[in-house]
Order: structure tokens, then sequence, then C-alpha cells
């Protein structure tokens, strides 16, 4: 440890950068490591809440990761949840009064689901296995990283949901601009309704999983 | 068949190993083995054999489902002359009516088949049989009228989530055809459900509950007579409304051993425990109707007898098998007589049933094995 503090690293080391894209691909919060699925079944009926969820989710992980990573040495072992979970809470509020003084029509839209952030098992997870043993740069990188990898899928999945089940991009009625519907086709209820984000994730994970063999696991 | 074989034999080294088609020779050879017996032999071992493999049992549900099938394509004609109110013949009608189930499955097949040749030569495995059964069950359990390119997405969501996910075909947890209705049912309900879909071709202006619409909307005396019901002179699925066609069937498959009688017997009476109950309740027009006039209704018959048999999604374990076709038949009552908004509880009790299936399974093996090791202890001392 004192041996990489003494060697100036620069700022984007090919080190730094694999924290910021190895959770958009293989290392994924929510196809690899199975994480934060709840709030990617609720807020991705459509494609402008899922938006503002991945930039609220990567806002609170990345301030809150350089927050813990700060204070890393100061926090006694034996509290460091209640600590972390104060950290969470006070940026999760920050972000919740934003949304509600900026963009209220969505933070009506997403309702309880900003303030169930704090339960994202992505950011406690992150600030445990990162933020505590890292410095702040690289633990901000990895909040990036990893509330983008969370924000990819999460756009994927309301992407597919709302075209399929609205008919309409982040609103705008694509379908029945194309005049698909005067053919005789229709919207699909189902993709509309929880289940199918949970099939559209799944099938995210399976077509990952095809491509990248590696992290089949038995 | 020597041309036939000849074409065979010609085309075999371009699918063989080193041949250009290679990657296809999965699907060469699903077509070579439904024409003739394969050339090739086990080297070593000895293999007990028995005549009825695998594509046997398929055929032999598929005869099965046939009276089922001819009663509905004619019901079709049926329904849609009566509601136009006009003459017709018993070949109009069965005529009118084939030709709306023929599309149908058509689709289905071409779809289905495609799929499963695609991951055949991906996974390099031999064509499953499975699919087949599947292929007949699904416009079976389907309105007339349903536009073919919603039957094309919900039997590809069926054999891709529903099987291929799951490893193939002996892999899935739910019975795809029920999940190629399930899949409709959800996503574009007005084609599947309320009282239009189930004629064919009906007026705008006129109503064509199924006896299951009006109980659930809470018209119970404008249900057709119990008779009617029985036959199948009603409007529905094309393949559900008669059961006496079904039983037919289900004669069929009992006599041959292919479906589990456990299974069968168990969701009827299940089913009528369950409108027992109901019936000592009481408490509106719905329960109080006779428990075996809730086993004619509906797909009821044709899920105990098609559906909750299928081998691959039930029960495995005997006594397994009483506990999951019980629990389906009372849960199909349940869900119709509380649920409105699902007027159909059969299908919804079967795909739950699959569910926990393995769970019931494993603790019938478990009270087994506790139950021979206490004996075991016993004798010990």
């Amino acid at each position: 440890m004192s041996q990489e503090v003494k060697t100036k690293e620069p700022l984007f080391s090919p080190k730094n950068r694999k924290l910021l894209t190895a959770p958009l691909g293989k290392n994924n919060p929510i196809t690899v490591q199975v994480l934060g699925i709840c709030s990617a079944l609720a807020v991705t009926v459509k494609l402008e809440p899922a938006f503002v969820m991945a930039i609220s989710v990567i806002a609170v992980l990345s301030l809150g990761n350089v927050v813990i990573s700060l204070l890393r040495n100061q926090i006694p072992p034996r509290i460091r949840i209640i600590v972390q979970l104060v950290v969470i809470a006070s940026l999760v509020i920050l972000v919740d009064q934003i949304l509600k003084a900026f963009a209220y029509d969505v933070s009506k839209q997403l309702s309880v689901f900003v303030g169930l952030i704090i339960t994202n098992c992505i950011i406690m997870g992150r600030f445990e296995a990162f933020a505590m043993a890292n410095k702040p740069w690289p633990s901000f990188l990895d909040g990036l990283g990893n509330g983008s990898g969370y924000g990819l899928i999460l756009i994927i999945v309301a992407f597919f949901r709302e075209l399929l089940g609205s008919g309409t991009i982040w609103g705008y009625p694509v379908l029945e601009k194309l005049g698909i519907y005067s053919v005789g086709y229709e919207n699909n209820g189902l993709m509309i309704l929880p289940p199918m984000a949970l099939i559209t994730v799944g099938i995210i994970i399976w077509v990952q999983r095809f491509k990248n063999r590696e992290l089949i696991e038995d | 068949m020597k041309p036939v074989k000849k074409l065979f034999d010609s085309v075999r080294p371009h699918f063989e190993k080193g041949g250009k088609l290679s990657r296809f020779y999965y699907t060469f050879e699903a077509f070579e083995s439904f024409a003739f017996v394969p050339p090739r032999v086990t080297q070593t071992g000895s293999h007990i054999r028995d005549a009825i493999d695998m594509k046997r049992t398929m055929i032999f549900v598929v005869i099965a489902l046939l009276p089922a099938a001819l009663f509905g394509m004619w019901n079709i004609g049926y329904q849609h002359f009566l509601a136009l109110g006009q003459e017709s013949t018993l070949v109009a009608n069965f005529w009118y009516g084939f030709l709306k189930w023929l599309p149908l499955q058509v689709v289905v097949f071409a779809v289905g088949m495609t799929i499963e040749f695609i991951f055949a030569d991906i996974r390099k495995h031999e064509v499953a049989e499975g699919f087949i059964v599947s292929a007949f069950l699904i416009p079976l359990i389907l309105p007339p009228d349903i536009p073919l390119w919603m039957v094309a997405l919900a039997t590809a969501f069926a054999v891709l989530i529903g099987k291929e996910a799951f490893g193939g075909s002996g892999m899935n947890i739910f019975n795809p055809a029920l999940l190629a209705r399930v899949f409709l049912f959800f996503a574009y309900p007005a084609h599947i459900s309320g009282d239009k879909v189930w004629i064919s071709g009906l007026p705008d202006a006129m109503s064509g509950a199924t006896p299951l619409g009006l109980a659930a909307a809470g018209d119970i005396s404008l249900m057709p007579s119990a008779i009617d019901r029985f036959l199948g002179f009603i409007p529905g699925s094309i393949g559900e409304t008669s059961t006496l066609a079904i039983l037919l069937g289900a004669a069929f498959l009992l006599i041959t051993g292919i479906a589990s009688y456990r299974i069968m017997f168990s969701v009827f009476a299940g089913g009528f425990l369950m409108a027992l109950v109901f019936n000592l309740w009481g408490a509106n027009a719905y329960m109080q109707i006779p428990p075996w006039e809730q086993l004619i209704m509906g797909g009821f018959a044709f899920g105990a007898v098609f559906m909750a048999t299928d081998p691959v999604s039930a029960a495995q374990t005997n006594t397994g098998k009483w506990i999951y076709g019980l629990l389906i038949g009372m849960f199909a009552v349940l869900i119709r007589v509380f649920n409105p908004a699902y007027p159909e509880g059969i299908m919804m009790a079967i795909l739950l049933m699959n569910v926990f299936a393995p769970l019931i399974d494993h603790y019938v093996v478990q009270a087994n094995i506790k139950r021979r090791l206490k004996r075991a202890s016993v004798t010990a001392k």
C-alpha cells in the first residue's frame, strides 16, 4: 500500500479506466452481480423515469463513494454500516429534493423508488467492497462506472418496454407515426407488467453470457 | 421411397463433418430420421428397447386430441352460422372451421419448428420431438379469430422463454402450450377474453359470451343447458368446448397408459371438492351451481386431460401427482369463482402448480427417506 502511494499514478491509468468500463460489460452490477434488480423492475416502464433513476443512482453512488473513501480511515469498523447508511440517506434526500424542485412530474412517477435508492444493494455493495479500501479518485470512478452499468441496463430494458408496451420512445409515438397500427399491430400489454422486466433482464443476461463464455458459472 | 433415399444419400456428404453445410447437420438429421430409420446402431453395451419411444408417445397424444379437434372445427362453423342465423350443413360447418384452424396450426408449426431447428444446430443436439404435442395443443386453446401474428409471437415466446432458456425439451418448468396462451392473455387481452372473440365472424352488435363469461358476470341463468355444455355446442376456444370429445381422448390416453391417471383423476376430484365447499358456503349464485357443472365448463376438462398430465412439467412422484392434481383442480375453481377478471382458472392453476411441482416432489421424497430411516433405526435396536 505504501509503495503505491509513492508512485504517482496518472488520473486515467489503465487500471482506473478499467474501474470505469468493467461495470458496463463483464462486471455489470445487474446482469453479472445480480444486484439492484428490484428497482430495475419497478421504474422501467417508460424511458424517462428510468433515465432519471439512472442519473440519481450514478450521483448517489459516485458522491457516496468519495465521501466514504475520504472517511475510510476514520470510520470505526464496528459501526461502519450505520455510517454508510447515514451517508447514503443524506445523499438520497438531496437527490429527492432536487428532483422535486426541478423535475416534479418525473419525481411523482418515481414516487417511493427514489427513497428506496437507500436500499439498493449496489450502493452498499460498492461502499463495502471498494470505497472502504481505496482512495477517493478511484472510488469516484468506481461509483461512476457501477452507476452507469446499472443505468445502462435500466435504459435498455426501459427502451424495449416502452417501445413494445406503449409504442413510444421517450413519450414520442414512434409506431403511430410509422403507421404500424394501421396494418393491425397492437401494443403488447404484457411488456407493461413487471414480470416482463424480469424476463427482459433475463434475456440480456442470456445474450451477454452467450457472447462471453467465461461469465457462465456452473 | 427409392428416389427419396437417393436424395438423402446424395446430399449427406454436404452436411457431415467437413462439408459445406455441416453447421446444419442436425436439421438434416431430423428430416432424415423423419423419413427413414437412421442407419446408425449402438456399438457398445446392451440397451433395452421398447416399442413405445418418444415419437410414438407424442403421436398417441395427438391421436387423443383428434376427437376434441374435429369437434372443435365443426363447432366453429356451427357457432358462426348460428350467430349469423344462416342454414348450414355438417360439411359446411366443418369446412368453415377447418379453414379457421389450419392457418393457426401452420403458423404455430412453422414458428416453433424454426426455433427448435435453430437451437438444435447451435447446441449440436438432435431435434427433439417435444414440440409436436405443444404445437397441436396451442391452436386448440385459442379463439378462432385471433390474429396470426399474435399466435406467431406467442409461440416464439413459449418456445424461447419457456423451453430453450431452460435447456430445451424435457427441461421446461412450464407447460409450453399454456405459456403461449398466458402470453396472449396478458399481452393482448382484447383478443382472447370478453364476449366478442369466441364466435368466428361475430357481428359487432351481438354478444357471444362463453358459459364461464356469463357465470363470471353473474348471469348464471343465461348459461346454456348442462347437456349443451357437456356435448360442446357452446362458444369457446377451439378444442375445449366438448367435454365428451375430451373424455374420449382421455379414455384413449388412459388405456394406452400415456397420461397419468393419478393426475387426471385428482384434478377432477380437486375441482369437485372445491365446488362442494363453495356449495356449502353459497354466498352467490356462482358458488351454488352443482359441482359437476364446474367440471364441464370452460377448459377445465381440457386442462385436466391434456395440460396437467404433461409429463415434463408435472410432479414426478406418485404421491406428488395426487397432491399436484388435487391442488390444480381446487385452484382452478377458486380462481374462477373469486376472480371475475380471470374467468378461466385452469390455465393459471396449472401454471402455478407447474412451479410448485418440484417442491412437492422434494417433500414427498424427503418424507419417504425419513419414514424408511425411522424403520431402519427401529430394527437396528
